[in-house]
């Protein structure tokens, strides 16, 4: 069980560098790598703290500690994810909303345009 | 030409999206049955020539800047048509299938009904002999279960040969399903208390290409437009709560 603590501590550094990178490099706005860090210091923290594991697992009614940081791994990233979901489908509604008022200015400004040109 | 509207002037809106094989006919036609009414062809950024033929049978264009998709696409066309005063919006899909001729049957139950929208029917006069079986089979079943949301009979519920007045113009405007939206419409217009009205239209075959409802996608249309009926039934009744 020791190898497991030790491959998810390992993700969890995997991951936070990533983010950090992906921040730098500008791959992701600081306030979408904010549950990302979340949850992978999570894990960081919960991987090496074994008294909190322990307590975390009998508080979930897990036998194993190991497989009680999976389930609480697993609920953070779907969170995560769900939260993306709803950024994603804001993003969505508002780029429609923007690509349909932009034709239509487009739409104006050819037809003064070419009124423009009748008249002149 | 301009859009410019008249007093109680009619809009016909035709969605399409790589259309090349039948707009031009589609607006050919239109434009023959109905003179001097305007065709706004709403291109929602095909890849082929569907805006310059659609310009070349006399429609104006409204070119999107990226694929929206068919309620994006329907959306857009009925807000340009509200900001610029039209009293009626007539949608027709871009593909031929439904039949110019009965647009003035449409304006008139629109102008003499009081309803908000009036939905052209392929099963009110025998207009269904076109459609396919799948097709029929998911109408039956939506029938089933639109019936008791809006308290009756909608014979058509996925017909897009659709009429609306200024008052569904403005919410649909506002507020508009983006993906397979006819059913969800319904809905929509429900919850606003508006009225629809069916009358009886004969669909013809496509002029050119396939339904983008194929047999694995008829099923997350299915799933969609339940979730999408479910969630707009559940704003609805909150709302009504509240009130």
């Amino acid at each position: 069980m020791e190898g497991l603590l030790n491959f998810l501590t390992g993700l969890a550094v995997v991951l936070i560098a990533m983010v950090l990178f992906s921040v730098r490099r500008s791959h992701i706005r600081v306030e979408y790598s904010v549950s990302w860090l979340g949850a992978a210091l999570t894990l960081l923290v919960v991987s090496r703290l074994h008294p909190v594991l322990v307590r975390l697992a009998a508080l979930m009614g897990i036998g194993q500690p190991p497989l009680a940081l999976l389930t609480l791994v697993g609920c953070l990233f779907l969170l995560v994810l769900f939260r993306l979901s709803v950024i994603i489908s804001k993003l969505k509604d508002s780029n429609i909303a923007m690509a349909q008022r932009l034709a239509i200015v487009e739409y104006h400004l050819r037809s003064l345009h070419e009124e423009n040109q009748t008249h002149g | 030409m301009s859009l410019a509207a008249e007093p109680s002037a009619l809009l016909i809106v035709v969605p399409a999206f790589n259309e090349e094989e039948a707009i031009g006919q589609v607006v050919r036609e239109i434009r023959a049955t109905a003179p001097g009414v305007p065709v706004l062809v709403i291109d929602d950024c095909s890849v082929d020539g569907t805006a310059a033929l659609a310009r070349a049978a006399g429609a104006e264009v409204l070119p999107l800047p990226h694929h929206l998709g068919l309620g994006g696409a329907v959306q857009a066309g009925y807000k340009l048509a509200f900001e610029l005063g039209y009293e009626y919006v007539i949608r027709m899909d871009g593909d031929g299938q439904h039949d110019p001729r009965f647009i003035p049957k449409i304006l008139e139950a629109l102008r003499t009904s009081s309803c908000q929208m009036v939905i052209g029917s392929r099963y009110l006069d025998g207009g269904a002999e076109h459609t396919s079986f799948a097709r029929g089979l998911g109408i039956r079943f939506f029938r089933l279960v639109l019936r008791p949301i809006l308290g009756r009979e909608v014979r058509d519920p996925t017909s897009g040969f659709v009429g609306v007045n200024r008052e569904a113009l403005q919410v649909f405007s506002r507020s508009f399903p983006l993906e397979y939206p006819e059913i969800e419409t319904l809905v929509v217009l429900q919850r606003k208390a508006f009225r629809f009205v069916e009358v009886p239209c004969r669909m013809r075959q496509r002029l050119a290409g396939r339904s983008t409802i194929t047999a694995l996608r008829s099923l997350y249309y299915i799933a969609h437009v339940l979730l999408g009926v479910f969630v707009n039934v559940l704003k609805y009744e909150r709302k009504r709560k509240k009130r």
